[in-house]
């Protein structure tokens, strides 16, 4: 027997509401197609390109806990940060990012590269600078590939030394959307 | 032995929402399912964490539905236990199931509940418990023989 929606969608607030869950996640739509986002109580933990939900929920309890839930409250100001991101009204995101599931090195990466401004573009070696190893620029990259919320931690803004786009989990198309969308410039 | 994972929150839910809605819109009647429906799995995210494997989610699900279905009715219809009153007449049966069969093995006690008090059949009540409908049926009877044993 089907359960009635509103009964589904008041159960789904009130376990977020009361605090019961590890990770809340919902999908949005975006002009770079559908996405994933997931939210612990400290901050945003995971944006996806293209989700494979059922995946998705499966990795999110390995790295936050099995009481993942899909509740659409809870990344509400998230999915609306991203709208005004891609409306181009929004340069900068407020919302906290939770990273703490992370390697030390790739939140250092990741906290260094959350500085690269908007509509500006810096190269792998020029982040492993910025984190004072400037040798580190593929292990940067790396760590720029497992990159659990981009858009918001701007890993698009990386490029390599000749100004070329390199590469981009979310495929290269995304990120000469992103970087068009900011009229980025080198850094 | 393989230890069975406990699936994400989200997969234990979609897989178990439609039957234990259906199951509590008969145990507690169309009008407070809703309510029950929510109760049932915010006690179960309460305790999901605590689980130690993922065998028997289905059964556990339904003992948590039946208790939930039991405190609503309860709470609804308080059964005003004043010990210089006489028993009510007018109590529902299974509050006064509830009452007699308090001190049954807890197998016995549900299977004699929802058969007697709510009016489950054996293939429900063997959903609830995780058994066979011979077993379910075994601990009904057993419950009531051993409630007759105590009156006689």
């Amino acid at each position: 027997m089907t359960v009635p929606t509103k009964t589904d969608l008041a159960f789904r607030d009130r376990a977020a509401a009361e605090a019961l869950l590890d990770v809340a996640y919902d999908l949005t739509d975006s002009p770079i197609g559908p996405l994933l986002v997931a939210t612990t109580e400290r901050g945003l933990c995971e944006i996806a390109f293209d989700p494979d939900p059922e995946e998705e929920v499966e990795r999110l309890a390995r790295q936050h806990g099995i009481r993942v839930l899909r509740s659409a409250r809870p990344v509400d100001e998230a999915r609306r940060e991203l709208d005004e991101y891609f409306e181009g009204h929004r340069h900068e995101f407020d919302l906290p990012v939770d990273l703490s599931a992370l390697p030390a090195f790739q939140q250092s990466v990741l906290a260094a590269l959350q500085r690269v401004p908007y509509g500006q573009v810096d190269t792998y070696g020029g982040l492993a600078a910025r984190i004072g190893k400037p040798k580190a620029a593929r292990a940067v990259g790396g760590a720029l590939n497992r990159n659990p919320v981009p858009i918001v931690v701007p890993c698009h803004r990386i490029v390599g030394s000749t100004g070329s786009l390199v590469g981009y989990a979310g495929g290269l198309e995304r990120k000469q959307l992103l970087l068009s969308l900011e009229g980025g410039t080198l850094v | 032995m393989n230890a069975v994972a406990i699936p994400p929150f989200e997969r234990f839910y979609e897989e178990y929402r439609e039957e234990i809605y259906a199951y509590l819109r008969k145990l507690a009647g169309r009008d407070e399912a809703d309510d029950a429906f929510q109760e049932t799995f915010l006690r179960a995210l309460r305790g999901y964490q605590s689980l130690q494997h993922g065998r028997h989610l289905r059964a556990w699900a339904y003992r948590i539905a039946t208790r939930v279905a039991i405190d609503e009715r309860r709470k609804r219809r308080p059964t005003a236990e004043l010990p210089e009153l006489p028993a009510d007449d007018g109590r529902p049966a299974y509050a006064e199931l509830d009452h007699l069969t308090g001190d049954l093995p807890a197998t016995e006690r549900a299977a004699v509940v929802l058969r007697y008090g709510y009016d489950l059949d054996y293939a429900d009540i063997a959903t609830a418990l995780g058994s066979s409908e011979d077993a379910a049926r075994q601990a009904a009877s057993s419950g009531v023989r051993r409630l007759r044993r105590r009156m006689t």
